[in-house]
């Protein structure tokens, strides 16, 4: 896809938090928190990082991209319908019977969608099995992103993915983890906690950037260099503010597995419309 | 029957663990075509891809001892185009990873292959903890999945290289003792079939595993009895044959089944669902009843627990008297 100026992928960020507003209020179920968080990072990967065609997407040479933790899903719909894989109308059918956007992603019925998911854990290790295809078969120009929440890291079965990627030095892996500190029960450090996470990834053999995943431009950047990484596999610590973009719902883990009410998402959308009241919004 | 180019039983049979014929028909399968890959969690001789990974190192992915990752590395591996087939002892593979297995392979729709080894109370010494008893139930539950339990080291060498040509996940469930081979090089096997091993009319006799050659064994006691019984070998559970099946118990009237596992949710359960909804007749199943395996040989462990030609023999008879 032709690269866009970092000003325009920010507007491009905010109309997918429009969306995903939209979408969680007309489906009355969902996460909201996890989605508005990860809205740059999806915009870089979408619009800026990724090989990818949308005309074509099955495409060989394509780079992958894993949504591991598969409940943040609707920011992935919102930024493939923006990049142009399927009409954005077709976003609020998201959750609806007979949907191709399942409450959680399934492979089978969208095309781009590149795994199912939503049980937690499983992206890393199937990121590291592609990766070990891909070297089977000689492809060294290409690459494959996983996005992993961080209460997601409670699984066991993402630090065995990690131990594997270190063995086997998979370095055209990319790991980005959404480091919002948040999980259904509460902040991710009394519910679990994860810290060291740096020095936990870097222990099992892994280069680590931390970068604000809320910086379309810095996420491009960290993806950039994660490529000139060859001896390891790289995780970047993306980290980002839940719910970005509307005030009531930053931070709090309330908002993690909760969609919007109508009023709500009024609010929400004058509040992103409004670039948070500096602009005056369109639709007034 | 001449066609099934079976052993000849009043010979001596060559006894063979059933996981070697897969070590043989993954290096096989493996040599036909190149996007056959394997990995292993930390049992690579157990379970036999030894062969394929002395042959193919580049293609075998050691994932350590990782359940969970062995089945969702698969999944990855079969999204790149890959025919991988993952390995472990069948207690923790899929007792340990159902759930990565449910998600990634089979509603993703990713033919991994999945082989259980070391099912079964015959496993012996090691105990309950390593003798599988419930992975039938486990992966016939599953949409998409396909299950198959060779009989002997033969077949489960022509199912491995079938497994390799199937699109959808397949669960491989394999016995660690040696086995007496009754197939030949010749036997056919095709997924999804059944195979009418003895021909008989008064009881149909439906066996999977290592109990196929047990239920020659007590068709051949039968006989002496004056029992012509059917035995029907069953190595694809899912999907059943319904076909051949019920084609038997319309003959016979009445049913025994055996198996080296639970008969709650294995053969013994598929069994009962199609009989009950297509044709109900009496029935016997052979198998655990709702219990662990413990410690011993394993021939004392199949006598035990009943699972052997003796006790088919008899359950023959049970069934059959309820038929009147």
């Amino acid at each position: 896809m032709k690269k866009q100026p970092i000003a325009r992928l920010e507007v491009i960020a905010n109309d997918i938090r429009e969306d995903i507003i939209k979408m969680l209020e007309h489906a009355g179920s969902g996460h909201s928190a996890g989605p508005l968080g990860l809205a740059d990072i999806f915009t870089a990967l979408y619009f800026d990082v990724l090989k990818h065609d949308p005309k074509n997407p099955d495409w060989p040479e394509r780079d992958i991209l894993l949504l591991s933790n598969g409940h943040c899903v609707p920011v992935r719909y919102a930024t493939m319908a923006h990049a142009g894989y399927f009409p954005k109308k077709e976003l609020l059918t998201l959750r609806k019977f007979g949907s191709r956007l399942q409450g959680h992603p399934e492979r089978t019925r969208l095309p781009g969608m590149e795994t199912t998911s939503g049980p937690l854990g499983c992206g890393l290790s199937q990121a590291c099995g592609m990766a070990l295809a891909m070297r089977m078969d000689k492809q060294t120009k290409r690459w494959v992103y996983v996005v992993m929440g961080d209460g997601e890291l409670n699984e066991g079965n993402i630090w065995e993915a990690a131990m594997l990627g270190g063995k086997y030095r998979l370095n055209n892996v990319i790991g980005i983890i959404d480091r919002n500190n948040i999980q259904i029960d509460g902040p991710t450090e009394d519910i679990m906690p994860l810290e060291d996470l740096k020095g936990k990834w870097e222990s099992f053999g892994w280069h680590v950037l931390e970068v604000n995943g809320n910086d379309v431009e810095a996420v491009i950047d960290a993806c950039n260099m994660a490529k000139t990484i060859v001896e390891k596999p790289v995780m970047i610590i993306a980290h980002t503010i839940p719910g970005k973009g509307v005030d009531f719902m930053e931070s709090d883990f309330h908002w993690h597995g909760a969609p919007p009410n109508h009023e709500q998402a009024k609010k929400a959308l004058h509040e992103l419309r409004t670039l948070g009241g500096k602009i005056r919004g369109e639709h007034e | 029957m001449t066609d099934l180019h079976l052993a000849d039983l009043s010979e001596t049979l060559l006894e063979e663990p059933i996981r070697k014929g897969f070590g043989r028909g993954l290096l096989a399968a493996g040599k036909l075509d190149v996007n056959v890959v394997a990995a292993c969690a930390d049992l690579t001789d157990s379970t036999q891809m030894s062969l394929f990974k002395a042959e193919f190192p580049e293609r075998f992915v050691e994932v350590g001892v990782a359940e969970q990752n062995l089945a969702t590395v698969g999944a990855g591996l079969a999204a790149m185009g890959k025919i991988p087939f993952v390995s472990s002892y069948a207690a923790f593979s899929p007792g340990r990873n159902w759930e990565q297995i449910r998600t990634t392979a089979c509603l993703n729709e990713r033919a991994v292959k999945i082989v259980g080894s070391h099912a079964g109370v015959s496993v012996g010494p090691d105990g309950a903890t390593h003798q599988m008893l419930e992975d039938i139930a486990l992966m016939r539950v599953l949409p998409n999945m396909v299950v198959i339990v060779p009989g002997d080291s033969l077949e489960a060498e022509r199912a491995t290289l079938a497994m390799a040509k199937d699109h959808r996940p397949n669960y491989l469930r394999l016995a660690r003792e040696a086995t007496p081979v009754i197939t030949t090089s010749n036997t056919p096997f095709e997924i999804g079939k059944a195979y009418v091993y003895e021909k008989g009319s008064d009881v149909t006799i439906i066996t999977t595993g290592t109990m196929t050659y047990q239920a020659l064994r007590a068709a051949e006691q039968l006989y002496k009895d004056g029992i012509e019984a059917e035995v029907v070998h069953v190595p694809t559970i899912k999907p059943l044959d319904a076909e051949t099946i019920l084609k038997s118990v319309r003959k016979t009237g009445c049913v025994v089944t055996a198996e080296e596992g639970q008969v709650a949710g294995g053969l013994g359960g598929a069994i009962a669902e199609l009989l009950a909804e297509n044709h109900p007749v009496p029935m016997k199943r052979i198998g655990m009843l709702d219990r662990f395996g413990e410690s011993g040989v394993p021939n004392e462990l199949l006598e035990y627990f009943g699972l052997d030609a003796k006790h088919i023999r008899l359950a023959a008879h049970h069934t059959i008297d309820k038929k009147k």
